[in-house]
Order: structure tokens, then sequence, then C-alpha cells
């Protein structure tokens, strides 16, 4: 097949396996992802549009696209796409992270 | 942004989405309440949905006509939320069997169906489906006969296609909830058909 100039993730009639049928797990982290980006696209609000997350996705190269989970790639992007427009700031999005991952050791440490 | 230490309970990716929503509700974007209430919203999106519009469709002329027309427009004068995307319903026949991909991504009338089975999302289903239709409806045990045309509908972030499957024969004297019960994901992706029951 002709591939040239095609990007990654457009895989319409490129060759390829039999289709795996089996798994469809669906954890809790995902389905926060999912609503996150329902509520930054509903007509309410429009801060991410479906077609921005896609370019997102898109714009995470071959490498990690073919390495990163759906919903990697999800909150991937629309982290990405909030950093773009200036709603968060990598500092203070490098901090809450540094905080919620010590909440958890916390709690994990406790546990 | 680097990886924080091995021992991190929460993987990477999780702590991301942690922080991003923490930093939203902060900023007054939405609150909690409206994450929990996207989450149960979302869990009671299922094919049930789809499965009664399409019974509706199969039983009341005027609205199968208007579904066709515009899928939007009827599903929401029954009252069902279509969010932004717009949705567009191709008719399976006697001459034609559709079936819906999403090439690009994974995008999937989730409004009517809830999130999209795994095998939608994968590569393979979206490399080949467009290429070998009849191969992959095979894997499915889906064999439409030679002279019936497969019509692929590619799905974009914006429009949104449901396959409005074949009503089976000898189901002539079934109620509508009756109906809806013999309707699958499947049938509406279009990678099998609506069984007999």
């Amino acid at each position: 097949m002709a591939n040239a100039g095609r990007m990654h993730h457009d895989m319409g009639g490129r060759d390829a396996g039999p289709v795996d049928r089996g798994g469809h797990s669906h954890p809790e982290w995902e389905k926060r992802v999912d609503a996150l980006m329902m509520l930054l696209s509903n007509s309410k609000r429009r801060v991410i549009g479906v077609d921005e997350l896609r370019r997102g996705i898109e714009e995470l190269g071959a490498e990690n696209y073919s390495k990163m989970t759906y919903y990697e790639r999800w909150v991937s992007s629309i982290t990405h796409n909030l950093l773009e427009k200036g709603i968060i700031s990598s500092d203070e999005l490098g901090r809450k992270m540094a905080e919620v991952e010590d909440t958890a050791r916390a709690a994990g440490d406790r546990g | 942004m680097t990886m924080r230490s091995e021992d991190s309970v929460l993987d990477h990716y999780q702590a991301m989405e942690l922080a991003v929503s923490a930093l939203l509700i902060d900023k007054g974007y939405f609150s909690a309440a409206d994450m929990e209430a996207e989450i149960d919203a979302m869990a009671k999106r299922t094919p049930d949905i789809g499965a009664a519009v399409v019974a509706q469709a199969w039983t009341d002329p005027d609205f199968k006509a208007r579904l066709l027309a515009d899928g939007t427009a009827a599903c929401e004068s029954i009252g069902l939320d279509m969010g932004p995307t717009r949705l567009m319903v191709v008719e399976s026949t006697e001459t034609v069997h559709n079936v819906i991909v999403c090439t690009l991504c994974s995008c999937f009338p989730r409004m009517l169906m809830g999130i999209p089975p795994d095998w939608y999302k994968s590569v393979n289903y979206r490399s080949r489906v467009v290429r070998e239709p009849r191969m992959v409806l095979k894997e499915f045990g889906t064999e439409p006969s030679a002279d019936v045309e497969v019509r692929v509908h590619d799905n974009t972030a914006d429009m949104r296609y449901l396959v409005l499957p074949r009503r089976p024969a000898s189901t002539d004297g079934m109620s509508r909830e009756e109906l809806a019960k013999l309707v699958t994901r499947d049938s509406m992706i279009g990678v099998k058909i609506v069984e007999a029951p």
C-alpha cells in the first residue's frame, strides 16, 4: 500500500491483521477523562472542540501514538490544548501533579 | 513535564487527569459535582437508546422518514440529547448493507450507544474495514450476498453515522419494545445483522 505522505493516525486501507473482538475494560480513571472531555466540549462551555482533541492526539507523533493507550492519548491532548490556550500553565500543572501524587502516595502508605 | 518517581502509586496519566480536573475546578470551569453527573450520564448511554430509535423507525414510517432526512432533529424530537455532533442515519436494505468506522480516530454515535467497543478503536478494524469490508464482516459472521452493495461510512469529529439495520422477516406481530430487544450494538455499527427471535 502507498502510505507516503500519510500521517500515522490515518489508517484507512492499510494492511492489518484480524480484528480482536475480545476484552473491553473501562476503568474509573478513563471514565473521568471521558467526562472531562464532555464537560469541556459541551455547548455551555466550548473550551475544547472534538476536532481540537483529535488534532492534539495526531500531534503526539507516531511513536507516542502507538505506545500510549486510548485514554492516555485523550488526557495528553486535553492537557496540551489547555496549556496552549493559556487556561492552565505548565508551572501550576507540575505543582498540582506533584500534589495529587503525594496525596495518593500518603493514602497508599496508610493502606 | 517530567515523570515522577517509579514508586508513585498513581500512573503518570492518572495524575495528569486528576491535576487538570482539580485545576479546572479551582478556576471555576466546572464543579466536582458536574464531573460526577457527567460520569453518571455517560454510564446511562447504552445501545438500548439506539435500539429504541431503530424500533421506532421500523414501526413508525413518518418517524423513519424524518430520521433518514435529519437524524439529529428526529432524535431530538423524541427527547434525546444529541450533544455537539450531527447524526446521519443510513438504512440497510435488501440491496445495501451499511457499516460504520472511524479511520482517523474513534468517532462513534455515543449519544445513542455509549462508548465504542475496543475493537472499533483498534488499528486492525480501522485499517481494513474500508478496504476489505466483506472480509472484516465475515470475521463477525456476517456475509452479505454478492449482489448486495456494501457501503462503509467513515465518521468524523462532528458527524456521526448510525446504521438502521434491516428489520428481520417474521417479526410482524411484535411490539416496539419486543423489537428493540432484538437490536444489538453491533447491528447498529453494521458488523452484524438483526436476527429474528
